[in-house]
């Protein structure tokens, strides 16, 4: 069984994991949409800048949350002053590197799905009398949702595991910002460690595996419950 | 009332459709495809914006361009049946139906649900999702959905074209029922002109974006312009009337054609019934005697009023005292007989060529007695 220490990390991950899942699913829903419906100048920016921490590697991502965020940062120093908001050695910097690095997954899901959609069927939904807001949420919002359930599924998963930005932009402070992968790294660096690590591995490896297997799940469930009418794909 | 003058530039396609039509019935737009069908209606439908031009349904201007006036598609109250269906494939049957009846708060019900699912059977269908539902199910569940948004006109946009070949006689009767039954003017959008003289009052024959010919099925069905769209093989002159008595012994009615009468199979007709029969011009055979001795149970006396080239082969043109009568001959036969204008001639018609031909109506709505 987990010690003490590994339960709290394990708990501190499935925590930052769903409050950076809930920040980012409405922002995301709104960029895949605004990426693949409007077509407006700096659109492949946005594209780019969305998609950076995918490629980047993750300790520079987490540096440049440092300087952005940072006590010292334009936002980050805003914040403070503003509002008091510490972010970095804090849960909630944790939550907001973790945003950052699972955001383009979540984009990614999103935007497929909505590219598939047929928009013959807002034209329909038109013709009967529903205006802009009423369309989005009576047929764009549920025809997205195979692909935003199964974007949060894996963006969840991922974020139990983020470690470079996490580790460059708020440390490893034990019950504030170990999550699961920096206290398998902890236990790695400290001598006998090895039972420790094995057990927060296998932890690990349960949690992403149970991730990917039910995001699959999700959206293939979906879409057989919706038909192929409704994606050209 | 339909008064529709728009203007449309797309590319290299210019859409310059104006057509009026004052009656409450069925106006088939018709022409080849890619001649400005479907972006028509979708500007009748506000999917689409005209450059120039106005769009004016009963008492309804919906789009004006002189005056800035344009209507948004969801205030048009116009129901509109792709030609795909587009049926919601995350609400089961009921619920698409419910779609636009919740939308409609406001308009008058001229279409209750429970007499919609009727009309089209759709009762067995209520509970299913879309993706299980065959082709002619999912265009019965989208009239019926368009429909009960109350609309204050109809457009069907090919509405048979994505029906397998073989099923669509399956969703004419339905389409039939609509127009008889409903006093909502319809647009029906064909390349198929059987399609259009079953269901069609008036037809808008579009060539290149632009309209060809206008008038009603009858003149239509003899209008040069169209005879170039449907072909030799299933041009014919198309003739209303109303089934006679009925001779129980023989199973046979008869329709008074001009100053004759014609015999066709009564299996599914009434005493009293109108009729559009559509006498294919390949189906008929002329004599210039009066014929005898001769298995065919209808002859029609009349007199050439023309005479066309016809490709290879000769169009006559008979009128049967007032019903004039489109017949093909060879270019042989013609010469042979040596017909000519104003010559006597007798049209005869074997009955069990009329076999598909005849179709019942229930006579059209009077004019103005149109909802909304």
């Amino acid at each position: 069984m987990l010690s003490a220490d590994e339960w709290q990390a394990l708990r501190l991950s499935l925590q930052v994991a769903l409050w950076s899942l809930l920040w980012n699913l409405p922002v995301a829903t709104a960029v895949a949409f605004v990426l693949v419906r409007r077509r407006f100048l700096g659109r492949t920016l946005l594209d780019a800048l969305v998609h950076l921490p995918l490629v980047l590697p993750p300790v520079l991502t987490g540096y440049l949350l440092l300087i952005v965020f940072g006590a010292r940062g334009p936002i980050g120093g805003w914040l403070q002053r503003s509002f008091g908001v510490h972010l970095i050695f804090t849960t909630a910097g944790t939550v907001l590197a973790v945003a950052v690095m699972t955001f383009p997954l979540m984009v990614r899901a999103i935007r497929l799905t909505l590219e598939g959609i047929d928009r013959g069927l807002e034209e329909a939904a038109r013709t009967l009398g529903a205006g802009p807001l009423d369309r989005f949420c009576s047929i764009t919002l549920p025809l997205m949702l195979p692909g935003v359930l199964a974007g949060a599924v894996t963006a969840f998963a991922a974020g139990l595991g983020e470690f470079g930005a996490v580790i460059t932009f708020v440390s490893n402070i034990p019950g504030v910002t170990r999550t699961l992968p920096l206290a398998l790294y902890t236990a790695l660096q400290v001598p006998n460690g090895n039972a420790s690590a094995a057990r927060l591995a296998l932890t690990s490896f349960t949690l992403g595996l149970a991730g990917l297997v039910l995001s699959e799940w999700l959206a293939r469930s979906l879409r057989r419950r919706l038909g192929r009418e409704a994606f050209h794909a | 009332m339909l008064d529709v003058q728009v203007y449309k530039q797309r590319g290299a396609f210019t859409a310059q459709v104006s057509f009026y039509s004052a009656s409450a019935g069925v106006t088939a737009l018709f022409g080849r495809s890619g001649c400005g069908k479907t972006t028509t209606v979708h500007m009748l439908a506000g999917l689409l914006r005209p450059d120039r031009g106005h769009i004016r349904i009963g008492d309804a201007l919906l789009f004006d361009a002189a005056r800035g006036i344009d209507v948004p598609a969801e205030e048009r109250g116009i129901g509109y049946v792709f030609q795909d269906a587009r049926l919601f494939p995350h609400l089961s049957v009921r619920e698409n139906l419910r779609y636009g009846a919740r939308r409609a708060r406001g308009r008058a019900t001229h279409f209750r649900f429970d007499d919609v699912v009727e009309l089209l059977g759709l009762a067995a269908l209520l509970e299913r999702q879309p993706a299980g539902l065959s082709g002619g199910e999912r265009q019965r569940v989208a009239i019926g959905r368009a429909l009960l948004a109350q609309p204050r006109v109809l457009l069907l946009d090919e509405p048979l074209a994505a029906i397998d070949v073989a099923r669509r006689g399956e969703l004419l009767p339905y389409l039939e029922d609509l127009r008889d039954r409903l006093s909502l003017p319809m647009v029906f959008v064909s390349h198929q002109f059987e399609e259009v003289l079953r269901l069609a009052d008036e037809v808008v024959l579009l060539q290149e974006g632009a309209v060809a010919a206008h008038g009603d099925v009858i003149s239509m069905s003899q209008s040069p312009a169209l005879r170039a769209i449907v072909g030799a093989e299933s041009l014919g002159a198309v003739i209303d009337g109303v089934t006679g008595a009925i001779d129980a012994a023989s199973g046979l009615a008869q329709i008074r054609v001009g100053s004759g009468q014609l015999r066709v199979e009564a299996a599914e007709l009434r005493p009293a019934q109108p009729v559009r029969v559509q006498l294919l011009a390949r189906d008929l055979i002329l004599a210039i005697a009066p014929p005898s001795g001769l298995s065919v149970r209808n002859s029609l006396a009349g007199r050439i009023t023309r005479l066309e080239p016809d490709g290879t082969a000769w169009l006559v043109f008979v009128d049967c005292g007032g019903v004039t009568l489109m017949v093909r001959v060879t270019a042989d036969a013609r010469a042979g007989l040596s017909l000519q204008i104003a010559q006597p001639v007798w049209v005869l018609i074997k009955t069990v060529s009329l076999r598909g031909h005849v179709f019942s109506r229930l006579p059209s709505p009077p004019p103005g007695s149109k909802p909304g």
